[in-house]
């Protein structure tokens, strides 16, 4: 059932990226919306659906773009495994360490990427800082944003809790 | 594996799906040379392998045929001897092979520059007594030969045929201790007869005590007994001693070596003597 919401979740970040996004994007600021999801289901589910999800995230979105299909995948693998274990090993329930968590994670995405740019000799970025750092706050921003919005839902926090009780039985 | 298991061996799950994405990225990209990564790491991780076992096999292949060699060396080595001796001997008859055509082209010269009528002869048995120096031909009365015909070599004088049967004839050789042969000096023209006295040399006798012989003159037929043609080779003067009041003790040295003789030509033309001695026969 996990599995279907996270698809889904990957499915509709893919959708919106390819769609909504070019309506957002302003300048170098940009947002990667299946990392976001990736991100977010990392701290929800902990680091074994993290990875999965940024594993299958990461290589749907490089078969859907021009470049080598991995890169992405392998970013976004090591994201959401990280990012799992921040979830589970710290407490990220407030906006700020959320906040946090995703530019870092953007950070690490962003470096992983042009990092083995860089070592297999791809064509580099015009100016990676700027873009890096763009994206990071674009990221951070919709993705503490999702948090809130879910939270904010009626019901939302209630099904959260006793899911995670059934869990802990 | 259950769920539980997965989440409990996260480490590992992260591994082998990181390192799956470092395959798959390395199979897309070319190295510096142009290869794939992938291929260019997988054809170096294979090629080492393929070197290592490849030495491996040669080493155990080279053992192996060591060992097999050292196995096989004294087989090997018992047929390389047979096949040298097979070779020495087939070396050998070659080599007799070649001596008995040139012999036999010697033959055919004397022939060729005697003008007579030959034939030649094999030589197959050589005398049955020790006492006596005789050999047998394989030719006979049937090849039209006779008694007292002449038989040469390319050296010189033979002997005589002395009996003859239908396909061989037995030659009294002319160091035969019953042989003899009308005999003059080549460059004196001093007569004399050669005889045979069972011996390698010949004893030259009735040569005058005046005639002028010297050691080393060359001695041929006369032609007088009418066996022999005029003026074959006998030998050569080995001495010359005084031997009494009226004649020279002279001793000569074959020219052909008897004991090496493996052709022979047997002249079948009679010699004026033998033709005159017919028909008075007759």
């Amino acid at each position: 059932m996990r599995a279907a919401g996270v698809t889904l979740a990957i499915a509709l970040a893919l959708v919106l990226q390819t769609t909504l996004t070019q309506f957002l994007v302003r300048g170098t600021i940009a947002v990667d919306l299946v990392l976001v999801v990736v991100v977010y289901v990392a701290l929800m589910s902990g680091s074994v659906t993290g990875l999965l999800a940024g594993t299958v995230a990461g290589l749907v979105q490089d078969v859907l773009s021009t470049g080598v299909v991995g890169i992405g995948g392998l970013a976004k693998t090591v994201v959401g495994f990280l990012a799992g274990i921040i979830g589970t090993q710290f407490i990220v329930a407030r906006p700020l360490p959320r906040f946090l968590v995703f530019f870092g994670a953007t950070l690490l995405h962003q470096t992983i990427t042009i990092g083995l740019g860089v070592v297999l000799g791809l064509r580099p970025l015009g100016s990676p800082y700027a873009g890096v750092a763009g994206q990071a706050l674009g990221n951070a921003v919709v993705g503490t944003a999702a948090f809130q919005l879910v939270e904010l839902l009626p019901g939302a926090v209630e099904r959260r809790r006793m899911a995670k009780t059934r869990l802990r039985r | 594996m259950s769920i539980l298991e997965i989440r409990q061996h996260a480490g590992y799950l992260f591994l082998a799906v990181t390192l799956g994405h470092v395959i798959l990225i390395s199979a897309q990209v070319n190295s510096r040379s142009g290869v794939p990564v992938l291929e260019a790491v997988t054809f170096g991780v294979f090629a080492e392998a393929q070197r290592s076992t490849s030495k491996g096999v040669s080493g155990v292949r080279g053992f192996w045929n060591r060992y097999g060699g050292l196995r096989n060396v004294e087989k090997e080595n018992a047929e390389l001897k047979q096949k040298l001796e097979a070779v020495q001997v087939e070396l050998q008859e070659r080599r007799a092979l070649a001596d008995r055509a040139r012999g036999l082209q010697e033959l055919l010269d004397l022939r060729d520059r005697s003008k007579l009528k030959t034939t030649a002869a094999e030589i197959i048995a050589s005398s049955a007594s020790p006492d006596f120096r005789t050999l047998t031909i394989d030719k006979g009365t049937s090849s039209g030969l006779r008694t007292d015909m002449a038989v040469i070599a390319p050296g010189g004088v033979v002997g005589r045929i002395v009996t003859p049967s239908g396909r061989a004839a037995k030659v009294q050789l002319l160091v035969d201790r019953n042989a003899a042969a009308g005999a003059l000096v080549e460059r004196s023209r001093a007569q004399g007869v050669v005889k045979g006295v069972g011996e390698t040399r010949l004893e030259l006798e009735f040569v005058s005590e005046a005639a002028d012989v010297a050691v080393g003159d060359l001695v041929v037929t006369s032609g007088i007994e009418g066996i022999f043609p005029k003026g074959f080779t006998i030998g050569r003067v080995d001495t010359v001693e005084k031997s009494g009041p009226a004649y020279k003790r002279i001793t000569v040295m074959p020219a052909v070596d008897f004991s090496a003789l493996e052709e022979v030509l047997v002249v079948l033309t009679p010699t004026p003597a033998r033709e005159a001695a017919e028909e008075s026969h007759e």
